[in-house]
């Protein structure tokens, strides 16, 4: 195995982790910088696999743009999601 | 508990049905079909040196004009949502000293580089969209540095509108000259910069076509920005 190929296990590992969490956070400013997270391995993994073009376009939408709408959205409504069955935790409820 | 679990289950059984599918494609392997003759043709056909902005713009112009229709549908609708009489900024604290600063400082050149993007389309990665977004980057950190900061409303509106048309005048050009809408009429029948491929000049429409892509992307998302970020005033 060459080190092409473990950096890219280990990008696509985060990926998936920074997905997961960007599910699973209640705090919704969290869940933004999960899904910024998300696009910017995306990004990375587009350049990898040799596509400049849209791993460009990736990281201009994603990273910046979509993560600032995102963040303007929230801070015109409300930042946590609210649940009563909040209480027990998330291992509980899951 | 239960409804996660069930999702689970449903997500990893859809998961795994798409893996066999997939698993029948070898990976990084020649596969082209229509795809080698673009590569091979690219060069004489559009004069373009970046493959992808070709085919993007030149073999399926159809795709990237209803791209920019979705673009500006998206723009309109939140303008439409978001419509108030009255619309003021509501940010209460300026950004401290480094911030305004550094803001003031960089903008020059991030819209340099946005316009650079979106110029060499035809020669190096990007495009119009990236270039267009990285504009629009900027006015976004105007907006998140200065307090009573605004975007110039006649004049970024009418720009935008008159470059969506400029897109498609380029487009109905070529049908009065080429026969078919988006035809290539700058490489195509007048063959200019048929000598210097690979330069700035050259490349048929793309580069003009780009152009106004940029700046009809940078101020749309400008747009989009102002909208969310302003709140409506009741008298």
């Amino acid at each position: 195995m060459n080190c092409i190929t473990c950096v890219e296990y280990i990008i696509v590992a985060l990926m998936i982790l920074s997905a997961v969490l960007a599910v699973e956070w209640r705090d919704l400013l969290a869940a933004a910088v999960g899904m910024a997270a998300v696009s910017l391995f995306a990004s990375i993994l587009f350049f990898m696999l040799q596509a400049p073009d849209v791993a460009m376009t990736e990281a201009a939408i994603g990273a910046a743009l979509s993560g600032a709408v995102f963040i303007f959205a929230i801070k015109r409504t409300q930042r946590f999601e609210t649940e009563d069955e909040e209480k027990p935790g998330w291992w509980v409820r899951w | 508990m239960i409804k996660r679990a069930l999702a689970i289950i449903t997500l990893l059984i859809i998961g795994y049905w798409l893996a066999q599918g997939l698993a029948g494609v070898p990976f990084g392997q020649d596969k082209m079909l229509v795809g080698r003759y673009y590569l091979e043709h690219v060069k004489e056909q559009t004069g373009a040196v970046n493959a992808v902005t070709a085919v993007v713009v030149n073999y399926r112009g159809f795709d990237t004009l209803g791209e920019v229709t979705v673009l500006f549908i998206a723009s309109t609708g939140v303008g439409a949502l978001l419509w108030r009489k009255k619309k003021k900024r509501t940010a209460r604290t300026e950004g401290s000293v480094v911030l305004t600063t550094g803001t003031s400082l960089l903008f020059p050149f991030v819209v340099l580089f946005g316009a650079y993007i979106f110029i060499h389309g035809h020669l190096t990665p990007g495009g119009g969209f990236p270039g267009g977004a990285t504009i629009a980057t900027a006015f976004l950190l105007l907006y998140m540095a200065f307090v009573t900061y605004e975007i110039p409303h006649k004049v970024f509106e009418k720009t935008e509108g008159l470059a969506g048309m400029g897109y498609v005048a380029v487009g109905l050009i070529g049908l009065a000259i080429g026969g078919y809408f988006l035809f290539d009429w700058i490489w195509q029948t007048w063959g200019w910069g048929q000598s210097n491929i690979g330069r700035l000049f050259s490349g048929g429409f793309i580069p003009i076509i780009y152009t106004l892509i940029g700046i009809k992307v940078g101020t749309e998302l400008s747009g989009i920005i102002d909208n969310m970020l302003k709140e409506g005033v009741s008298e």
